[in-house]
Order: structure tokens, then C-alpha cells, then sequence
């Protein structure tokens, strides 16, 4: 006999329209030069509404969710990925990066056809990997590249040099693209695509704080494929007004009590990048009535947080509604600059105390009862300080697994010993498996 | 009917599961009740699980796609020095030298063992050096949960005499408390829990 539900649950009404918008993106970018349109590539923290200045013809791919959806295709994914290796990139780096640049030395795109070349690269630097791989892609693809540099500490620490650093950074890089494509650089569209970007992060943070309501409104699986809109192009007008949307959706979901996993009877929070194609792991929480709320990955790759006047963590507050004006470039830039280095996913690559905090603040407002951490291999970078974090967290009192895999290479992934792992974490929060 | 261990959903049989972390450290507390930590290796896996007074996991951490922390490694290696398993604990104990492993992956340790017999290293010394580096990654893995209490070792490697040496200097500990039959510990822990279900 099938255990009764708890709570009501429905689909998400916005599930086609998100997936639409991922396969518009990605087609874009294949086909803008049919319309004379300009490409580029760097990763989903490229300050991408720095190129949006030069038209709005102007498309993206970003590598980290490319190569995510590769890995949910795992023939191509090893396809691309032992193209990198027999190439001579070792098997233990970044593996988004190994699937990225396996795709372009194959010549083989996912979505049909030959790899798109970009005509620039524009990048951020936030750990090696960032860095090292659109060198590799400049250099094969024989394109102009652009680096920001974002590695000033962290935002807590903020001052007017560290600032300064990096809204010059911006302003060189106007001059670059420039000077790479021929355009002339539009400040009312670097201004309109800037505000998209704040409306867009700053509403997914909205978004996240509204799954702090029991039941859960979203999983975190789905969560993925709701949030990888702002890993693609947070800056653009159709983000941020899908994000409007999404915030009505989820806030009417928690209004009438509708839950993500109608058996909700204990609530995890994870911990970097999934081994992509293995979300199922995420079903099979719910076998016992665990829901993953998300993560400081899920809520803060892209979410931009602050402290709100009641203590609680919530989307961070758009200048203009606090009266700041941006009329000049420099202006625009130095808020932009100041907004992405606030990014709380950021702040761990300075020190790991400030990540466990951030996740021992999830754990409370969301109401966690255990937290898993992927310990994965395949990013260097979200990885990093993880085993402080855990030793943070259990320290805190709050129950802590871990599992190893990888997010894109699967071959370090084992399902089998992971689910003996969530069983023996399920038994240890006192959950047993419910029948289907 | 429950059933623990790896193969547990394998069993026809049975109506219920209990993993090896939550069955262990249950079978451990009942045989020592003052037992808080539990360090488990077998063949195939190693852990560590803290435990509660009544013999409920509270923390535990294993060793993922990897044989080095756990019996199977030590198995390799006495296969590599032509020892039988209990032979090479013996010999283990006869050697005061402390020779570093570098490699953390069985494939290359072989490799390192192969050197050391061919830089004519006495194989009582090689033995030691191979347990110790078992011990070494067993015991980091149990320092993530924390050792507390009285700890306890369950699974077939307390069988192997030099390997509970290497433990308890690498954890640094004066005791390590050892069951009769250690291999059955999990499922004496989960016919304990069985039996509580019943009631």
C-alpha cells in the first residue's frame, strides 16, 4: 500500500517556457551568424553584460552549462571527453572544461552540426581553470581574448583600490571588445543589460528565499533547470522577466501550500555541482521523504544576497530602488563590479570559514535537517575547503554525508555505493524508505 | 527477515535493509558499551562511524572508489610479497623501521612494493610500511567523525595482528577494543535492530 501524501503537489506551470528558453539560447548562438549576428564564449560568471553592449545580436555560450547538458548525454560526454585526453589534457582536471574543449577539437556541437567559433573570448578569472581554458580555446580557435580579474578578496573586506581594480578592468574591456569586433560600444544597452542582470540575480536569490516556506515550493533538482537561466545569460531582458515570472509562480505555490515532494518529511540541503547525469539520486531522496531544498550552489552561482532589516537572507536590493543613479560609464560599471563581487559563491575561493557560515545560515532559515556534500572531482574550484566546510558543519551539530563523483566525468561517479551512502544518512536521520 | 551489508538488496528474502554503518555501530555499542567509536574494515570498504550511547550512528565516513584504506590492499600486497595474510601481520610486528608509502592508490603501491623488494628492503619492514599506510588512510577517515570514547574495530582486518598495531599508533590511541568474531559484528547489530523493530 502506497504511503498517503502530505502535502498537495502540481506541476511547475513555467517547466515548458524554462526549457524553450534553453533551447532558444543555444540555437542563437549556432545561427547568429546567419543573421550577422556576433558570438562569444567564457563561463557562466563572465560579466556578460559587458559585451551585451555591443547590440543586441550579440550570443553567448557559456561553458559550465554547456558542458552540463553534455554530461546528461554521457556517450557524447565521454566522446568529448577522451577527444581532450588524446589531445594530452590529464583526466583529473576540470572536467566542464575537458567536455568543452573535446566538443571543439571533435568540431561536433550538441545541438547539431559543427562547433560554433566565437569571434571573442570574455572571461572571468576566478579560479585556474577559468582562465586556462579559454586560453586553450583562443589559441585554437585563433580569437581575441578579454580577463577580468575578480580575485581582490572578499566582498566583506570591499574597498575603494579593490573596487577601483576591477571597474577598470570593465572599462579596458569596452576597449577590447571595441577593438576586437569593429563595433561601437552602446552605453544605453551596457546600462539596460546591467540592470537586467540585477533585476535576474537578484530575484532568483527571491526565488530560493521562498523555499524556505514547509512544504518545499521547488526541489532542487528542479531548481537546476530553472536557476541554468542565469548561468546562460543573466544580463539579457527575457532572463530577468522569466525570473518576474517564475517569483509569481513559486510565491503562489507556497501561498496554497503546494510542495515539490508531496511526502515531505525532511528537508537536505547539497553542496557544489551534481554529477549531472546521475540527478536521479535526487528521486531517490524522496523515496524516504527527503526533499533537497537546494544548496549555497544552487542559491548563490548566480543569486546575489543580502542581509534584509529582520536579520534573514533575501535578494539584494536593485540600486535604483534605493535611489543610487547610474548616468555615466564609469558609474555603471563600478555597481556592476561591486554587484558580482558581492556574489556569495564567490566568497569561499578566500576562505572557507565564510562558506560554512553561509551554509550554516541555510541550514537554519531553510529548516535543513542534514546536508550532503558532493565531494567533487571534477571542479577543483567548488570544491575547495570542503572537508572545512564539513568539519564546520558537524561541528555545528548538524548531520553531514559526504559522497564522491564527479559533475561531468561520470567514470567518477558511483551510483551503486552513493545510494548505500544516502541509505546509511537516511537510517541516521531516522527515515526509512517509504513504499512508491 | 532484515538483511545488512553490501549485497543486501540482493537478498530475496528479506523485508528489510539496514546498511553496514547503521548495523555495525549498533553490533559494536552492544559488545562494548562504552564504545563510541567504531572503525570497520573489511575486504572491500573501510569506515568510521560515531556512535551514540545506544548504538545509533551519528556521523560516519567510508573510503569511496578506492581499495588503499581497506583489506583488500593488504591482500594485494602480502600477494605481492608472497606471504599469506596472517604471515604478513606477523611480520609486520617484527619490524621497528617506519618506511612512507607515497602512492594512495593500490596499483601504484604495488608498484612501490616491487621497488622496495628490489632495493632488497627485509619484508618484514615492506609488511609494516604497507599496514601502516592502511592504518594511515583508516584513520583519516575516522578523524572526520572524531575518535571518542572507547574505539572499537569490527571487520576481518582484526584478524591481522600488525594492522591493529599500525592503527593505534596512527590513531594514537592506547587501546583499540576488538570483538570475537568481528566479522559478524554488522549482522549481530542487524538482528539488534530487527528485534527492536519487532517491538
Amino acid at each position: 500500500m502506497s504511503a498517503p501524501n502530505k502535502y498537495p503537489t502540481e506541476s511547475l506551470k513555467l517547466w515548458g517556457k524554462a526549457k524553450q528558453l534553453r533551447e532558444q539560447y543555444y540555437q542563437n548562438y549556432a545561427t547568429a551568424k546567419e543573421k550577422g549576428g556576433l558570438r562569444w564564449s567564457g563561463s557562466a560568471w563572465a560579466l556578460d553584460a559587458v559585451p551585451a553592449g555591443l547590440g543586441d545580436d550579440v550570443y553567448s555560450l557559456t561553458g559550465e552549462p554547456y558542458a552540463a547538458a553534455v554530461a546528461h548525454d554521457r556517450k557524447f560526454a565521454k566522446e568529448c571527453m577522451d577527444a581532450a585526453e588524446s589531445v594530452g589534457f590529464a583526466r583529473d582536471l576540470c572536467s566542464y572544461m575537458r567536455i568543452y574543449w573535446g566538443g571543439m577539437h571533435l568540431d561536433k556541437y550538441l545541438y547539431g552540426g559543427k562547433f560554433p567559433k566565437p569571434d571573442f573570448i570574455f572571461q572571468t578569472q576566478i579560479c585556474c581553470s577559468h582562465s586556462k581554458w579559454y586560453q586553450h580555446v583562443a589559441k585554437v580557435e585563433q580569437v581575441p581574448q578579454f580577463y577580468v580579474d575578480v580575485g581582490v578578496g572578499p566582498y566583506k573586506d570591499m574597498n575603494k583600490d579593490r573596487l577601483d581594480y576591477v571597474t577598470n578592468q570593465l572599462l579596458d574591456g569596452i576597449e577590447f571588445l571595441e577593438k576586437s569586433t569593429g563595433r561601437k560600444f552602446d552605453d544605453e544597452k551596457f546600462l539596460k543589460a546591467v540592470k537586467n542582470e540585477m533585476r535576474s540575480t537578484s530575484r532568483w536569490a527571491d526565488i530560493c528565499a521562498l523555499n524556505k516556506a514547509k512544504p518545499a515550493p521547488l526541489d532542487e533538482k528542479t531548481m537546476y533547470s530553472l536557476y541554468v537561466l542565469a548561468t546562460l545569460s543573466k544580463s539579457s531582458q527575457w532572463c530577468a522577466d522569466f525570473y518576474d515570472e517564475l517569483y509569481d509562480e513559486v510565491k503562489d505555490r507556497v501561498a496554497r501550500g503546494i510542495a515539490a515532494v508531496p511526502n515531505e518529511k525532511a528537508r537536505m540541503m547539497s553542496d557544489t555541482q551534481p554529477p549531472w547525469s546521475f540527478l536521479k539520486i535526487f528521486r531517490y531522496l524522496e523515496t524516504y521523504g527527503a526533499v533537497s531544498i537546494g544548496s549555497l550552489y544552487t542559491f548563490a552561482l548566480e543569486g546575489i544576497w543580502e542581509d534584509k532589516p529582520d536579520g534573514s537572507w533575501g535578494g539584494r536590493t536593485l540600486p535604483w530602488e534605493k535611489g543610487i543613479e547610474m548616468n555615466t560609464r564609469e558609474q555603471i560599471a563600478r555597481l556592476y563590479a561591486d554587484w558580482n563581487l558581492s556574489k556569495p559563491q564567490w566568497q569561499h575561493f578566500f576562505d572557507p570559514r565564510l562558506k560554512t557560515e553561509m551554509m550554516l545560515r541555510i541550514v537554519r532559515e531553510w529548516q535543513v535537517d542534514g546536508v550532503m556534500l558532493h565531494l567533487n572531482r571534477g571542479c577543483e574550484g567548488l570544491s575547495m575547503g570542503i572537508m572545512e566546510n564539513r568539519g564546520g558543519i558537524a561541528k555545528a551539530g548538524v548531520p553531514i554525508m559526504t559522497f564522491e563523483g564527479n559533475m561531468g566525468d561520470e567514470r567518477e561517479f558511483d551510483e551503486v555505493r552513493t545510494q548505500a551512502r544516502v541509505d546509511a544518512f537516511m537510517e541516521q536521520l531516522g527515515l526509512r524508505r517509504q513504499a512508491a | 527477515m532484515f538483511a545488512t551489508g553490501a549485497g543486501r538488496k540482493q537478498v530475496a528474502f528479506a523485508t528489510e535493509g539496514v546498511t553496514e554503518m547503521t548495523a555495525g555501530a549498533k553490533g559494536a555499542n552492544y559488545m562494548f558499551p562504552m564504545c563510541r567509536t567504531v572503525v570497520d574494515v573489511g575486504a572491500e570498504e573501510g569506515r568510521g562511524m560515531k556512535t551514540d550511547a545506544e548504538g545509533k550512528a551519528v556521523d560516519f565516513a567510508g573510503n569511496e572508489k578506492c581499495a588503499a584504506g581497506a583489506g583488500s590492499f593488504a591482500e594485494a600486497m602480502s600477494r605481492a610479497l608472497q606471504m599469506t595474510l596472517k604471515e604478513f601481520g606477523e611480520a609486520s610486528l617484527k619490524s621497528d623501521k617506519s618506511i612512507p608509502m607515497n602512492a594512495q592508490c593500490t596499483v601504484f603501491a604495488e608498484s612501490e612494493v616491487v621497488s622496495l623488494i628490489h632495493s632488497s628492503t627485509p619484508k618484514n619492514d615492506i609488511a609494516k610500511a604497507v599496514l601502516d599506510a592502511v592504518a594511515s588512510r583508516v584513520c583519516a577517515m575516522v578523524r572526520r567523525v572524531g575518535i571518542e570514547g572507547e574505539v572499537v574495530l569490527i571487520g576481518g582486518m582484526v584478524h591481522n595482528a600488525g594492522f591493529v598495531q599500525s592503527l593505534k599508533t596512527a590513531m594514537g590511541v592506547d587501546a583499540v577494543s576488538l570483538p570475537d568474531m568481528p566479522e559478524y559484528i554488522s549482522a549481530l547489530g542487524c538482528a539488534l535492530i530487527a528485534a527492536e523493530r519487532q517491538h
